[in-house]
């Protein structure tokens, strides 16, 4: 019995030894790559001038915090849920509210728009991922025809209709190959949590916001962090972020209520926007790049232009 | 007493490390470049970046009167 302790012990100080080198051994596979900074490569690359962005819609509704938007395919519908319990589908061009779903639980979380544009998907504090179709008949009750399409032993934080394949895990974000269920990369230099990552437009990098008041962009072929978006005076966490159509832009919503939009290739913050009255909690760019929509803990959703 | 767990867990961190010590990867300079490439080309169709004119993004163009 003692031998066999002792056999384990040993083992497991050689594993973690060897854990330690492989460590080491990927840090320094990607240093000796690292032999210029993205936005040194960028300087050549013309300025961007002053950008004119307003609230063009608000959208007011929800009776508690947003906590995560969707748009529809069809660049102008919009899913929302919130705390309340709520889930709703805008029309964002007119701000009328076309479908309301109650969900049993509060804090809906999250919410994704079917491709098809035909249903939504949500789900919370119930474990549940249900799937609700759009119909726009009146005497249709939308409650009665949910379907349930996943149980979680824990909440529901994110869900999306194409399989995501990326996962803010702590500090750490990881990236999955689908089909064989393996993280192939993992990036850990954020210092705090992670709340957001989203593919850069051409699938070949990725960004992250974090509570560590910083987003950074990785890109996956040289495997390595490559931008930091950060300033001394921004010193609360950004809660969301996504990309502008051609990727050279990057909005970020941040708890001090602001979004700040990022110069994604020097590296430099290019306009700060104001209008929520709480922290943004969700933010995504229209299908076709004409807008974005910003969902906040002051219970509405602003799209800007 | 020893489950076995621990080293097992050891041993898969260890397999994930070697995979992803394994990954092929390019030069950042390679890489920033063929970014910044991606912006280039699609920076003309990118709305909120150029600005379109008004009348083609929905969001800016006045709205007409709903009591017609």
């Amino acid at each position: 019995m003692a031998t066999e302790a002792l056999h384990e012990n040993e083992t497991l100080a050689s594993l973690k030894s060897e854990a330690e080198n492989l460590k080491g051994k990927l840090e320094e596979e990607r240093a000796k790559l690292h032999d210029v900074e993205l936005h040194q490569v960028a300087e050549r690359v013309e300025a961007l001038g002053q950008f004119v962005m307003k609230t063009r819609r608000t959208l007011k509704g929800h009776g508690n915090k947003v906590l995560c938007m969707d748009w529809c395919k069809d660049k102008r519908r919009i899913v929302s849920s919130s705390q309340d319990g709520k889930v709703i589908v805008w029309d964002s061009f007119t701000t009328n509210k076309e479908h309301a779903v109650t969900m049993p639980c509060t804090w809906v979380m999250a919410c994704a728009y079917a491709p098809s544009g035909c249903a939504i998907a949500c789900g919370g504090l119930d474990n549940k991922c249900s799937v609700y179709p759009l119909t726009f008949d009146k005497n249709e009750n939308m409650a009665a025809k949910k379907k349930s399409v996943a149980m979680h032993t824990n909440y529901l934080s994110a869900c999306s209709f194409t399989n995501s394949d990326m996962q803010g895990c702590d500090k750490k974000a990881m990236v999955w190959d689908m089909r064989s269920g393996q993280c192939v990369q993992a990036f850990e230099t954020h210092e705090s949590d992670i709340n957001s990552v989203r593919y850069y437009p051409s699938g070949d990098a990725f960004a992250s916001g974090s509570d560590d008041a910083t987003c950074r962009l990785y890109d996956l072929r040289a495997d390595r962090e490559v931008a930091i978006y950060s300033k001394e005076s921004i010193i609360f966490g950004a809660s969301s972020v996504d990309f502008s159509l051609s990727g050279r832009l990057l909005f970020a919503g941040y708890n001090d209520y602001t979004i700040n939009v990022w110069d994604v290739l020097k590296g430099s913050r290019v306009s700060i926007l104001f209008g929520h009255e709480n922290r943004v909690s969700t933010l995504r760019v229209s299908p076709d790049g004409t807008a974005f929509c910003s969902g906040s803990w002051d219970h509405t959703l602003r799209v800007w232009a | 007493m020893y489950s076995g767990a621990s080293t097992r867990a050891l041993q898969r961190l260890v397999e994930q490390l070697k995979l992803e010590a394994g990954v092929e990867r390019i030069k950042v300079s390679q890489a920033a470049a063929e970014l910044q490439q991606y912006c280039m080309q699609k920076a003309c169709k990118d709305a909120l970046l150029v600005g379109v004119t008004d009348r083609s993004n929905p969001f800016r163009e006045p709205r007409s009167c709903a009591l017609l």
